[in-house]
């Protein structure tokens, strides 16, 4: 069974459609990168896969969760989907341990004792272990966005979500960031990610999806999207990375 | 009966006094809970719950408050409910603080980021833990300047309850007056009552909204 499925997912804003019937699965342990024109479609798939936003056609499963539009199984479903967002996100009044514990201790009831336990380890998985106490606006973009992270990994998701996760970022932050993101693929973790940063994708991502108009226009093993590419609208679109 | 104005005049006044802060905190508290519920219904409720409270809101702060307070204290006696002056006083500054609160808490919990909803609601917070953690302790920062500084309006008016004859500050210096006959002297120190309860929490609502704009929040 996939950790993630999508099945026939449509969604329009008023009568413009946006995703026109998404089918794409990902299996344990894939790195998948979502790659695209501006305006194709990637956020509000990624949106859609945690209910962020409604849709009106389609189901999205993850680990047996089913979520069609009824909007049922929400909230059991976000339980297993981490996200992080471009702009992080953290909550600017609680500090760094508090932001990582926050939902485990209200969501799934994680005994206030084991919180520290648990911030060590997420911290340490995304390199800032000793950073428990502050609070948001005392840290880099960067390590900002790594406490986001670190947040989600909090609830133990099956599946993480990363739309465009270093586009807020200086260039010199973005490095940090594309580290933490790759040491989790390795660890295993089940990805799909939003980018621009193509060479990342390449590397790291075991899939690569290229979306086109609202829909799946192509996907397959990253090297093979990259190196042969089949479409004209993929070519056209990695042309300028492939010189 | 004619005296003139010495220390038990201005005892008098004191008492007047406690009067007028008496009936502040309990319109702060009443206003406070019905204010609260009011803005998160205003805010996160069902349209037709919105719609009700913003119309409950607009009507309110377009009413005189003297005319709130007319219709609780003669209105309703006229319909059989007698309140006393005390008791229509509390009730109608409390209408009319709910809707001046539900309306500046209401845009508190507005002015927090969609993206900070978003963030909880993709941690699988319930729509109640999401406002109980994230939204409301962040709205409640902001809220701080304007909350104190509406204070300051509570207490003046609480002023015009005096033409119910509820004997509060004004009152009792209307009062004072008819047996002195010294009107500077009794309106001057009601006027000087007024300014120490009202200047200190006028200077704190300054000072909150100042620490707001520093952006140091915790
Ligand atoms: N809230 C909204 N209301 C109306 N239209 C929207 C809304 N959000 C997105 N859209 C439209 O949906 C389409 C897809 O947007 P989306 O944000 O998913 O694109 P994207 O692929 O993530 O682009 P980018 O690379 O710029 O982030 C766009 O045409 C956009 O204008
Ligand atoms: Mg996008």
């Amino acid at each position: 069974m996939p950790a993630l499925r999508i099945e026939n997912l449509k969604k329009s804003y008023g009568n413009v459609p946006v995703l026109k019937g998404i089918n794409l699965a990902v299996e344990n342990g894939d790195v998948v990168a979502v790659i695209g024109r501006s305006g194709s479609g990637k956020s509000t798939m990624l949106r859609c896969i945690n209910g962020l936003e409604p849709f009106q056609e389609g189901t999205i499963e993850v680990v047996g969760h089913k979520l069609d539009q009824s909007r049922a199984n929400l909230r059991e479903l976000r339980k297993e989907v981490g996200m992080v967002f471009q702009s992080y996100n953290l909550f600017p009044h609680l500090s760094v341990a508090e932001n990582i514990t926050l939902a485990p201790r209200v969501v799934k009831g994680l005994p206030r004792d084991e919180g520290s336990a648990l911030v060590r380890e997420v911290l340490s998985r995304v390199g800032l272990a000793e950073k428990a106490d502050a609070y948001p606006d005392e840290l880099s973009g960067g390590q900002q966005q790594r406490v986001a992270i670190a947040r989600s990994l909090a609830m133990k998701p099956k599946v993480m979500l990363f739309d465009e996760v270093t586009s807020a970022l200086d260039p010199e932050l973005t490095g940090e960031v594309l580290k933490t993101i790759a040491q989790l693929a390795e660890a295993g973790m089940t990805m799909v990610l939003v980018t621009h940063e193509m060479g990342f994708a390449r590397r790291v991502a075991t899939r690569t999806v290229f979306m086109h108009q609202g829909t799946v226009w192509e996907e397959g093993k990253s090297e093979e999207i990259f190196t042969h590419p089949k479409t004209p609208e993929l070519k056209n679109f990695i042309a300028p990375d492939l010189k | 009966m004619i005296q003139s104005f010495g220390w038990q005049s201005v005892q008098f006044l004191f008492h007047g006094l406690v009067w007028t802060v008496g009936l502040s905190l309990c319109t702060f508290v009443g206003g406070g809970i019905f204010g609260l519920l009011f803005a998160i219904a205003r805010s996160l409720g069902p349209n037709w719950l919105r719609a009700l409270v913003a119309g409950y809101i607009q009507l309110v702060q377009a009413t005189p408050l003297l005319i709130v307070v007319f219709l609780s204290y003669y209105g309703l006696s006229f319909l059989g409910f007698y309140f006393p002056p005390l008791a229509a006083a509390a009730i109608s500054l409390t209408i009319y603080a709910t809707a001046f609160l539900a309306d500046i808490w209401r845009g508190c919990i507005e002015a927090i980021p969609r993206t900070q909803w978003e963030a909880a609601d993709a941690l699988a917070l319930s729509p109640f833990q999401r406002l109980r953690y994230v939204i409301l302790p962040q709205a409640f920062q902001i809220s701080l300047g304007p909350t104190v500084g509406f204070m300051v309006q509570i207490v003046k008016n609480t002023s015009v309850t005096a033409l119910i004859g509820f004997v509060e500050l004004t009152r009792a210096g209307q009062l004072l007056n008819n047996m002195t006959f010294q009107p500077f002297h009794v309106f001057l120190t009601v006027a000087a009552m007024y300014f120490v309860v009202c200047y200190p929490l006028s200077w704190w609502s300054e000072k909150l909204k100042e620490r707001k704009h520093a952006g140091t929040a915790h």
